[in-house]
């Protein structure tokens, strides 16, 4: 296995994804094979090629004045919120 | 003829004409739906009301004189389009209760055109499969064979389309999803050039690769319905202000003395043998119209699934972080701290494929093995963006098979990922170059649809519709109803 049990465990905690026990050794077989699988990448030579940033030549980033150009729809979207009061989005408490 | 085996284009005149009003049809296609759907689980949602009023709204503009061509013609969305009102899942149980505060820019410009949304269509979760087996809502069902699977990301939207259950529907294509499951189903489905179709509203996933498009039953229909998605929305920031052409008058430019090159790579090993001698028949055709086909090589696109299968799962990790549990969607059950809140809701939420492709962008984003894996990987993807250039120097179009078999069985490659993941061998290269390409049935193996692949430059949507066109105007394959959905 290219990846080993911690590996995945390290990266699941990285991805703030909690992972059953009894699913872990599924994940560290699956994603070592995808990871062997894309070893492959490695075939060809890429010494003297940028990196793709873009697929389209000539696309720039565009920029827009620095305008407010939104309203306030907090009411609207804190209706999908899971717990919200006053206009807050509730959490367990962060700071003892 | 029955409303539901007429084409968009066909609708549009009917309704012009006062053959039959935008209530009725809708009225049509809801009943089909009511009928049908359960066998196919093609849908998510079905908006019966909504789509009752939107089509009273329709049939009056009709009335009125102020009726486009679309005017009143249902279609379904992918449920990846956020609807305002409606929910919207994106096949997750992270969505499972998420209604829409706003429209996607596609499903806006849809309905200012005048069409009527029938509902919403299943999908692979997050848009992350090749079969329509990742969904929370369960695995959608081919009508050309209901063991089978319809292809995916876009799955329910190929069901709902090939059982004429909507004229047409929303796809997006991130690796081929709008085109494999268009090929598995026997529909015309295109992805247009990245940055054609606005991406505001349209769940992310990974972002320089996703672009919505269209399936549809014909070219012709594809691009009607394409020309009224398409154009400039500045709420995208990579969206292309350019002018969108006219599609459908530029459907019968002519195939006569067109350069269209052959990809050697896709007639390699693992091209069923059947799949591969109907797009031979199909290539006979365009050779018969007067197309000059040349053969070309795109050496480094034996590459493009590794490629693939790092950058986008780089980019939906890190599309993917924005559902955390506080703000909108699934959160789990007394969360003991916040850790715990992000990593159980994160984890119940999300189904296990996600969660592979979350870790895997996770790993090849960390710390030492960023340039290992992401940046050799956009290196990658700049030589083959640089083998689709050269070919396009050389030649108008590309031809190839769309995917390397027709439909699978149910279950047939869930175990391994690697499996599932080379259905997309044919179709990550355009979305890697973000090139228009299109998918149009070119015959059957076994009562099975298979597809014909045309990929064009940047921006040349009106030269791929207008080839697959030229073809249906030749072959039938594109009228073919699967047996049952008549």
């Amino acid at each position: 296995m290219t990846l080993t049990r911690r590996d995945v465990e390290n990266i699941a905690h990285l991805a703030r994804l909690g992972i059953a026990e009894e699913e872990l050794p599924a994940y560290v077989g699956s994603l070592s094979r995808i990871i062997d699988f894309v070893e492959q990448l490695g075939s060809a030579d890429t010494a003297e090629v940028a990196p793709l940033a873009h697929p389209l030549e000539d696309q720039v980033q565009r920029l827009r004045p620095d305008a407010v150009s939104e309203t306030d729809h907090r009411d609207l979207y804190q209706r999908n919120a899971p717990q919200v009061e006053a206009g807050l989005y509730l959490v367990p408490k962060v700071i003892e | 003829m029955s409303p539901h085996l007429k084409s968009v284009a066909e609708l549009s005149r009917g309704l012009a004409a006062r053959e039959f009003s935008s209530a009725e049809l809708t009225r049509h296609f809801l009943g089909r739906i009511e009928a049908g759907n359960a066998r196919l689980n093609a849908f998510v949602t079905v908006c019966a009301e909504r789509a009752l009023a939107e089509a009273a709204r329709a049939d009056a503009r009709i009335a009125a004189g102020e009726g486009g061509a679309l005017t009143g013609v249902p279609l379904a969305h992918k449920d990846i389009f956020c609807t305002e009102g409606v929910l919207t899942t994106c096949g997750s149980r992270m969505l499972a209760n998420f209604v829409s505060p706003y429209d996607a820019t596609v499903v806006a410009r849809l309905g200012a055109a005048g069409m009527v949304t029938l509902g919403k269509l299943n999908m692979d979760e997050f848009a992350m499969g090749s079969s329509n087996e990742t969904s929370f809502f369960g695995p959608v069902r081919n009508p050309w064979n209901e063991d089978f699977v319809p292809g995916g990301s876009s799955g329910g939207s190929a069901a709902a389309v090939a059982a004429r259950l909507a004229p047409v529907a929303t796809g997006t294509d991130t690796g081929g999803s709008i085109r494999q499951p268009a090929a598995l189903t026997g529909l015309t489905g295109i992805k247009p050039t990245y940055g054609r179709v606005s991406r505001y509203g349209m769940i992310a996933f990974a972002s320089s690769l996703d672009q919505g498009g269209v399936l549809a039953l014909s070219a012709e229909d594809a691009a009607l319905v394409l020309e009224a998605m398409a154009g400039f929305d500045e709420r995208d920031s990579t969206s292309v202000d350019a002018p969108v052409p006219n599609y459908r008058a530029e459907l019968d430019r002519p195939v006569r003395g067109l350069k269209v090159g052959i990809i050697r790579e896709f007639f390699g090993e693992g091209l069923e043998a059947r799949t591969g001698a109907a797009v031979q028949a199909a290539l006979d055709v365009y050779r018969r119209l007067g197309a000059e086909l040349v053969e070309v090589s795109l050496p480094n696109l034996a590459l493009s699934v590794p490629t693939y299968y790092v950058v986008a799962p780089a980019e939906c990790s890190s599309n993917l972080s924005r559902f955390d549990g506080v703000r909108f969607g699934y959160r789990c059950a007394d969360p003991r701290d916040l850790l715990d809140l992000y990593t159980r809701s994160r984890g119940e939420g999300f189904g296990p494929e996600v969660k592979r492709r979350i870790m895997t962008g996770t790993y090849v984003l960390s710390a030492g093995y960023y340039d290992a894996y992401y940046l050799k990987a956009q290196k990658v993807r700049s030589l083959i963006n640089e083998d689709f250039r050269r070919a396009f120097a050389e030649v108008d179009v590309l031809i190839g098979p769309t995917s390397p078999t027709p439909a699978f069985e149910l279950g047939a490659k869930t175990d391994d990922p690697i499996t599932m993941y080379l259905n997309d061998i044919y179709t990550i290269g355009a979305n890697l170059a973000g090139l228009p390409a299109l998918s149009a049935p070119c015959g059957l193996v076994d009562g099975l649809p298979v597809g014909l692949q045309v990929i064009g430059p940047h921006f040349a949507e009106s030269r791929v519709l207008a080839v697959a066109h030229a073809y249906q105007r030749e072959t039938d394959w594109h009228l073919r109803v699967p047996a049952g959905w008549e």
